[in-house]
Formats: C-alpha cells, structure tokens, sequence
C-alpha cells in the first residue's frame, strides 16, 4: 500500500464506514510528508467530500462498487484522484450552496468545500467508466 | 461520535464529542436531537467543544437541526465552537445563522 515514495492506491466498499480508513492512511502519509497539522485537517476534509460523493452519488451505496483512490506528490503538490463507477457526474447541475435561496439547505456543499480547500479540483469522465475528482494541493514540506 | 444530555431551567444541553461526518455522526445528531424533542425539549444548546471534524453532511444536519428546532418555537445555540468547525460554517457563510458561546452560564441566560 504505502511506498518510499509517499504513494498509496486505496479501493474501498461503498460504505460510509470506509471513508475513516481513507483518513487514516492519508493523514499518516501527508505526516510522514511533514504536512503541518491544520493543513492534513484541510485537505483531509476535502478528501472526505469527494470519497462521499462517490459513495453516495457516483455508486449509490452499492456494495458491488468500489471507490478508488489514488495519492501521489508531484513536484511538491499532493495529488489526490478519487474514482467511482457510477453513471457520471455534472459538478455544473450543482446549485450554488452560498445563494440565498440554498443558505439552510440540508445538502450541496461538498463541492464547495473541496474547491476552497484545494488549490485544484477537477472533474472528468474516467476511460474505465465512472468519475473521476482530481484534489491538488501545494504543499512546502514535500 | 458520543453524545451526552442534560438539562437546566428548560434548556436541554447535548455534549457532542468526535466526528458529525456523513452516515455517522450526522445521524446520530439527528437521532439525539429528534429524542430530545421527542420528551418535550423546546430549547437546544450543543455543546461542541470535544468536536473534531464536521464535514459538509454534518454541516447539513446542523442546519436541519436549526432549521427543525426553530419550526417548533424554539431556540437552538452553539457553545464551544471550535476553530476547525468555525472555519468549516465561514467558508458556506453560516457562521452568522448560529448564535455561539463560550461560556455556558452566559449560553443558559440567553434562552
């Protein structure tokens, strides 16, 4: 799982439960990086979003799909990729979670959160079905 | 996520400690807030000292938990906000929905 190269590939059952063994990994990983504290809580955040959006929309909680994730360091930025196998995804059919009309919303904000916590998020449509959100953070220790 | 309750003068306290993330944390607030109601609770104080990660979907039952509390004719308070859970509630600009304390004698005399 882990290498010298502070990489790791993860795939997960699409199960809620399984977005903490994801944190455990990438807190350690982004600490073995020398990430300072309240930086691992910010992009672990963002992480968390984007491995529940593909829990709970890409794979609609279906035990039969798994949740793939990707951490690598690329001249001195994180790279997380996190891929569903679900149908596909419009981050453009989100409504904006800071309009007044969605302000006490019960739900909407991931999106937001990963692109205020990331310097880069990106959607695309994976060559293996799916989608798949690419988080980058620049990072001064790595 | 662990929750504790207890009450004075007509406020009902729920110390919330851990995790309010999505499928957990969150549905235990839910559950602990709609048991509260459930016995006659009107007045809510959560107390979210011992909180260490909300993320969006806790956010969102937050929110629910305001919006059902208000709805009901009742007041519903943060004590012990966080820096880390204050961060998460500025960046969607809901810091200014919840009214926050970090005294709880001053919290109780508010209601």
């Amino acid at each position: 799982m882990y290498s010298e190269r502070h990489e790791f590939h993860l795939s997960i059952g699409s199960r809620f439960e399984n977005i903490d063994l994801v944190q455990v990994v990438l807190n350690d990983t982004l600490e073995a990086l020398g990430v300072e504290e309240g930086e691992r809580h910010r992009i672990d955040l963002a992480v968390r979003e984007a491995v529940a959006n593909a829990v709970k929309h890409g794979n609609a909680q279906d035990p039969d799909k798994k949740v793939h994730v990707d951490f690598g360091v690329e001249g001195g930025t994180v790279v997380i990729r996190v891929r569903d196998e679900g149908a596909g995804f419009d981050p453009q059919a989100v409504a904006d979670p800071l309009d007044e009309s969605q302000k006490l919303s019960p739900d909407g904000r991931g999106l937001l959160y990963m692109r205020r916590l990331m310097d880069e998020v990106t959607h695309m449509e994976h060559p293996a079905g799916g989608t798949e959100v690419m988080l980058k953070k620049r990072i001064a220790s790595a | 996520m662990k929750v504790t309750a207890r009450h004075h003068d007509g406020v009902t306290i729920l110390e919330l400690k851990g995790k309010i993330t999505i499928g957990v944390g969150d549905v235990q607030l839910r559950e602990a807030v709609t048991e509260a109601l459930q016995a006659g609770a009107k007045n809510i104080l959560l107390d979210l000292g011992a909180v260490t990660t909300v993320d969006s979907s806790g956010v969102g039952e937050l929110v629910s938990t305001y919006t059902t509390v208000t709805n009901r004719g009742g007041k519903l308070k943060i004590l012990n906000l966080p820096s880390r859970v204050a961060d998460v509630l500025q960046i969607t600009q809901l810091i200014t929905v919840f009214e926050v304390f970090d005294n709880e004698a001053e919290a109780l005399a508010s209601f």
